[in-house]
C-alpha cells in the first residue's frame, strides 16, 4: 500500500501542534499586556482641551494652590472645575488680549461654561469620593500624579481595579501628613519606616476588610 | 491474516463468548462495525436527524433571543432565581457519568464485557458534558464574558474569584471533566481511526482518518505506549466518576436553605449520576444496535447488566430520597421538617414529587425480573421513564426548595416559559445529532478492543 503522507509530515505536525500551543499562550499573553497598556488605559495620555491650560504653569511657575480653582476637594465628591469667572479674576488682567485665551473671554461674555474634557473619568459603577481620601491624607499626586510637571493634564494612572485596590489594601504605602495632601512635591521623610502606619492610625483609616469590602465602592 | 478456525477455540472462552456472538472472526466483526461508516446513510436517520437538526435550530433561536433581550425570557425571579439553567447542567452532567464509569471503573475492574458500549457511552458523556456547559454559560447572559468571571487569571481588577464558592469549584470540575473525557475517548479512538484509514479506499477520508490517526501503525511501541496512556487516563477518569457529581451537589448541600443541605448529598448525587447515565445509554443503545443490527456485539448480556445497574444506582436513589426524610425529621428543625417532609409530598409541587416517587421507584422495579431485564422494549420504556425522573429530581430539589423559602411573605411560584423549554428540548436534539453523526461517522464499537474478545483475540491481537 503506498504511503498517504511524505515523510516531511512528521515533522510538520508536530511544529504545527507546538505552533498550535504557542499561539494560545502568547494569544492570551497578548490580550493581557493589552489591557495593562496606555491602549486600554489612556494612562499617560494627553486629552485635547477648548483650551491648552498648562497646570505646570499655573502650580509650580505661578504658585496656584490646587484648591484656588478645585475649590470643593475637601467638602464634597467632586473636586470641583472652576467657573469662567475663576479664569477672569486674573485673565482680565493678564495677557487680556491673548488669542489663546478667546474661549475663555467668549464663555465669559456669553455665559456660556467651557466644556472642558474629563481626564480622569471613573465608571459609574464606582462610587469616589475626593473629600474622604483628603481627609485621611491622600496626595493629589498619589493619584493625578505629577500635575505641576503637566503643560497639557494627561491621565496620571491606570484606574484600574487593581490599582484602586492597591492602596486600599495598603493605605500606610500611600498616605501622607494632612498637612502634605497638596504638596505637589511632597517626599516621605526618610528613616522612618514606621511612618505610614502611623499615619493610618491617626487618621482613623480602616482595615483592609472594610476597604476592600465590595459595598465600599460599588454602592 | 488468516481467520482461525473459530468453532475449534470456542470451549476456551465460555464467559467472552456471551458479550459477542459465536462465530465472528475479526475480519467480520470489523467489516460489520466499519461498515456502519462507510455503508450509505440509511434512509431512517435522514428521518431522525431531521428532527433532531430542527431542535438545534430551536436551541440556537431560543440562544439568539437570550443573547439579544436578556437572561429576562427565561422563568427566574426571586425567590426561585435557579430554574431551568441548573435543573438542565445536572441532568445533562449526571448522564455523562454513565460513559465515564464504564470506561474507567469497568476497565480497571477487568469488566470485559463494557467493550462493545464503552466508545460510544464516552461519546454520549462528552456530548452530555457539551449540552450541560452551555446552560451556566448561557445563564451569566453574556457567555462571551464567562472566562473573564469565572477562570482565576490575574486580571485588572486584583481580584480572583471566591475560591470558598462551590460555583468555582464547579468551574474546575466541569472543565477537568470534559478534558480527561474528550482525552480518553480519543486516545481509545486512535488504533480503530487507523484501521478505517486502511480500509476506506476513498482518498479524501484516508486523509482525514490518517491525520486522526496520527500516524499509528500498530507496531510494538504503539501498542504499548497505548496501553500505558490508556491506563493512566483510566486512572484519572476514576476519581472524576465520584469527585464530579460530589461537587456539583455541594452547589445545594453547602447552601443554607432547607431541601438541599443535607450531608447525604454527594454520594447520593453520584448515584444518581450513574443512574440517568446507564438509563441514557440504554435509551440510545437499544435502537441503535437494532438499526444497524448489532446485536451481535451489543447483546442481551449487555443490556442485562446495564439493567442491574440501573437497579442498583436507582435504589441508592431512593434511598438517599428516604434519608432526606429522615434527616428532617431527625433535626428536629421546623424548617427542614416543612420543606421536605410537609411540602414536598403535600405542597406547591405536590405533583413534580409524586412524579418522581413513580419515575425513579416504581417505574424500576420491575427491573427485578429477568424476563423484563431481557425484554428491549420494555428497558426502552423504562429508560425514558427514569431519564423523565432525574430531571424532576433536580427540579424538585431546586424548585420546590426555593419556591418556598424561610419568609412566607417572599413565596411564589415557578415555570419555565416557552424560551426555558425551547432551550431545553434544543440541547436534547444538540445532543442526539451529536450522537448520530457520532454513529455514522466514527466506529461506535471499539473494534481493536472487541477483536481481545474473540477466541481468536487470545493469540492474534493484531489485524492491520
Amino acid at each position: 500500500m503506498a504511503q498517504i503522507f511524505h515523510r516531511s509530515t512528521n515533522v510538520i505536525s508536530k511544529v504545527s501542534i507546538l505552533f498550535l500551543l504557542v499561539s494560545v499562550a502568547g494569544g492570551v499573553a497578548l490580550i493581557m499586556a493589552w489591557e495593562r497598556s496606555p491602549y486600554a488605559t489612556n494612562e499617560g495620555v494627553v486629552y485635547e482641551q477648548p483650551v491648552p491650560f498648562s497646570h505646570d504653569h499655573h502650580t509650580a511657575a505661578l504658585g496656584i494652590d490646587c484648591r484656588y480653582c478645585h475649590t470643593t476637594v475637601e467638602t464634597s465628591a467632586f473636586a470641583g472645575i472652576p467657573p469662567t469667572e475663576t479664569c477672569m479674576t486674573c485673565h482680565k488682567e493678564i495677557w487680556a488680549d491673548s488669542p489663546m485665551l478667546e474661549p475663555v473671554r467668549a464663555s465669559f461674555r456669553d455665559e456660556v461654561p467651557l466644556r472642558w474634557n474629563r481626564v480622569h473619568d471613573l465608571p459609574d459603577f464606582a462610587y469616589f469620593n475626593h473629600s474622604i481620601h483628603v481627609a485621611k491624607g491622600v496626595g493629589c499626586n498619589t493619584c493625578h500624579g505629577p500635575v505641576n510637571k503637566m503643560p497639557l493634564l494627561y491621565r496620571g494612572a491606570s484606574l484600574q481595579m487593581r490599582w484602586c485596590l492597591d492602596c486600599h489594601r495598603h493605605p500606610e504605602k500611600y498616605v501622607r501628613p494632612p498637612e502634605e495632601v497638596f504638596n505637589m512635591d511632597y517626599q516621605p521623610p526618610a528613616g522612618d519606616p514606621q511612618l505610614g502606619e502611623r499615619l493610618v492610625a491617626e487618621a482613623g483609616i480602616e482595615g483592609p476588610q472594610r476597604l476592600t469590602s465590595c459595598s465600599t465602592c460599588h454602592r | 491474516m488468516a481467520a482461525p478456525d473459530v468453532s475449534s477455540a470456542a470451549g476456551a472462552v465460555d464467559l467472552d463468548r456471551s458479550v459477542i456472538a459465536p462465530g465472528h472472526s475479526s475480519e467480520s466483526m470489523t467489516a460489520k462495525i466499519s461498515s456502519v461508516v462507510f455503508g450509505k446513510t440509511p434512509p431512517w436517520m435522514y428521518l431522525v436527524f431531521a428532527v433532531s437538526f430542527s431542535l438545534v435550530m430551536v436551541m440556537n433561536l431560543a440562544i439568539a433571543r437570550l443573547l439579544f433581550v436578556g437572561t429576562g425570557i427565561w422563568g427566574l425571579n426571586v425567590p426561585v432565581a435557579w430554574g431551568f439553567a441548573i435543573i438542565n447542567l445536572v441532568w445533562w452532567i449526571g448522564i455523562g457519568h454513565a460513559g465515564t464509569l464504564i470506561s474507567a471503573i469497568l476497565l480497571l475492574l477487568n469488566q470485559r464485557w463494557r467493550t462493545s458500549i464503552n466508545r460510544f457511552a464516552e461519546a454520549m458523556t462528552l456530548f452530555a458534558v457539551a449540552c450541560a456547559v452551555m446552560f451556566p454559560l448561557l445563564h451569566t447572559g453574556r457567555p462571551w464574558l464567562a472566562a473573564y468571571w469565572l477562570l482565576p487569571y490575574p486580571n485588572t481588577m486584583g481580584i480572583w474569584p471566591n475560591f470558598r464558592s462551590p460555583l468555582i469549584w464547579d468551574v474546575f470540575a466541569i472543565s477537568t471533566y470534559g478534558t480527561v473525557s474528550l482525552l480518553f475517548w480519543f486516545t481509545g479512538l486512535v488504533p480503530d481511526l487507523a484501521t478505517l484509514r486502511d480500509r476506506t479506499r476513498n482518498p479524501l477520508l484516508k486523509i482525514i482518518f490518517g491525520v486522526l490517526s496520527m500516524g499509528w501503525r500498530g507496531s510494538a511501541r504503539h501498542w504499548h505506549n497505548y496501553e500505558s496512556a490508556y491506563l493512566l487516563l483510566a486512572g484519572l477518569s476514576t476519581p472524576l466518576v465520584v469527585s464530579v457529581h460530589s461537587v456539583i451537589s455541594f452547589d445545594f448541600s453547602v447552601s443554607q436553605l432547607p431541601g438541599g443541605h443535607a450531608t447525604i448529598f454527594p454520594p447520593y448525587f453520584v448515584a444518581g449520576a450513574v443512574f440517568a447515565g446507564f438509563a441514557m445509554v440504554m435509551l440510545v443503545a437499544i435502537p441503535v444496535r437494532k438499526a444497524f443490527g448489532l446485536e451481535d456485539f451489543i447483546t442481551s448480556r449487555h443490556l442485562q447488566n446495564m439493567a442491574k445497574l440501573t437497579l442498583v444506582t436507582g435504589m441508592i436513589v431512593v434511598y438517599g430520597y428516604a434519608m432526606e426524610f429522615f434527616f428532617a425529621w431527625y433535626s428536629g428543625n421546623p424548617y427542614e421538617i416543612f420543606a421536605i417532609i410537609e411540602n414536598r409530598p403535600a405542597g406547591n409541587y405536590a405533583l413534580a414529587w409524586w412524579s418522581l416517587i413513580f419515575c425513579n421507584f416504581l417505574a424500576i422495579q420491575p427491573l427485578w425480573f429477568k424476563k423484563v431485564r431481557q425484554t428491549p422494549w420494555m428497558l426502552w420504556i423504562i429508560s425514558l421513564i427514569v431519564s423523565v425522573g432525574m430531571w424532576l429530581e433536580r427540579f424538585v430539589i431546586v424548585v420546590i426548595s426555593l419556591s418556598r423559602d424561610f419568609l412566607p411573605s417572599s413565596w411564589d411560584m415557578y415555570r419555565g416559559t416557552v424560551w426555558d423549554w425551547a432551550l431545553y428540548l434544543g440541547t436534547i436534539g444538540f445532543f442526539f445529532s451529536l450522537m448520530f453523526l457520532f454513529v455514522r461517522f466514527v466506529p461506535m464499537i471499539a473494534m481493536f478492543e472487541m477483536r481481545h474478545l474473540l477466541p481468536e483475540g487470545e493469540v492474534a491481537h493484531e489485524e492491520s
